[in-house]
């Protein structure tokens, strides 16, 4: 099956109702492996009991940004390629990276306190990250104003390209700004500087919430086409019935 | 395994994010069953699409 063959909605239908039920259940064990590890691993020197925060804050921030990504390109495939699933792909994410955004906030907060002795401080990190999650509620607002999902869908794609400019501000803020925010330790220049004991549970909770990720937004975009074909039809009810 | 004195900030974080997938997973499912019924309901009605397939049928 081609990307071409993904663009006819029904087919689309047809693959997700055959791979969903497989990527829960891949899902579901790669999170209890995960948390398992998460469970097991040692406390850190010097941040204690603490740091196994980080086996949710970590995954979650990067899916906050990935999910963004992710509905740029949908939002380029809406104003360049006007692929037809694409503004249902943007659609479906927004919410779901909403959510990861707004955990890798609020675990970084829970995990600033103990560590930093505030719960937030406005520096570039924490400060482009909150302007990444007002943004994501701001498309979900532009969606919900919009009734006709093909306007609503080109208004969210530009909005959408103009918030893709804060995630080289989000990545690089601890490199270009003075911040409390630790600076990269797993992606960066000469390898990752974690310790396999917490390096090891932490890419297996990021791979299980990114196959989360794939799952929920599949499952999201299934509704959402469901939700237009509703939309068409009642359209085509009010049309017989005005006639 | 031991928290330590930070405990509430390693549970709080781990309940939160339970929590907060537990509710994404819910919501998705609870829009599905809500857009099967109204297609249903439509199609009982009379009303397909010009595919001529039921919109139950996806």
């Amino acid at each position: 099956m081609t990307l071409i063959d993904l663009a006819n909605p029904t087919r689309f239908l047809t693959l997700t109702a055959r791979i969903l039920p497989w990527l829960a259940a891949a899902t579901a064990i790669l999170l209890l492996v995960g948390l398992y590890q998460a469970a097991m691993a040692p406390d850190d020197y010097q941040q204690g009991s603490t740091v196994k925060i980080m086996f949710v804050h970590v995954p979650n921030a990067w899916l906050a940004m990935f999910v963004w990504g992710v509905m740029s390109l949908a939002a380029l495939g809406t104003l360049v390629w006007r692929h037809p699933l694409a503004d249902v792909a943007a659609k479906a994410a927004a919410p779901i990276g909403a959510a990861f955004t707004f955990l890798a906030l609020v675990t970084g907060s829970l995990w600033g306190r103990p560590m930093w002795g505030t719960y937030w401080e406005w520096d570039a990190r924490l400060t482009s990250v909150l302007i990444m999650f007002l943004m994501y509620l701001g498309l979900i607002a532009l969606w919900r104003a919009v009734e006709d999902p093909s306007r609503a869908a080109r208004a969210a794609a530009i909005l959408t390209l103009v918030g893709a400019l804060n995630l080289p501000i989000i990545k690089f803020s601890v490199d270009w700004w003075n911040t409390l925010h630790q600076p990269a330790s797993v992606l960066r220049m000469g390898g990752p500087s974690l310790d396999r004991a917490f390096l090891i549970p932490l890419l297996v909770m990021a791979v299980a919430f990114s196959l989360l990720f794939v799952t929920l937004h599949l499952a999201a975009m299934r509704n959402e086409i469901l939700r237009r074909r509703v939309r068409r039809l009642q359209m085509m009810q009010a049309g017989r019935r005005s006639a | 395994m031991t928290l330590g004195p930070h405990a509430s900030f390693v549970v709080t974080s781990y309940a939160l994010a339970t929590a907060v997938v537990l509710i994404l997973i819910a919501w998705i499912a609870i829009d599905y069953r809500r857009q099967k019924a109204r297609l249903r309901e439509l199609e009982a009605s009379g009303v397909v699409r010009r595919s001529g397939r039921g919109g139950a049928d996806i």
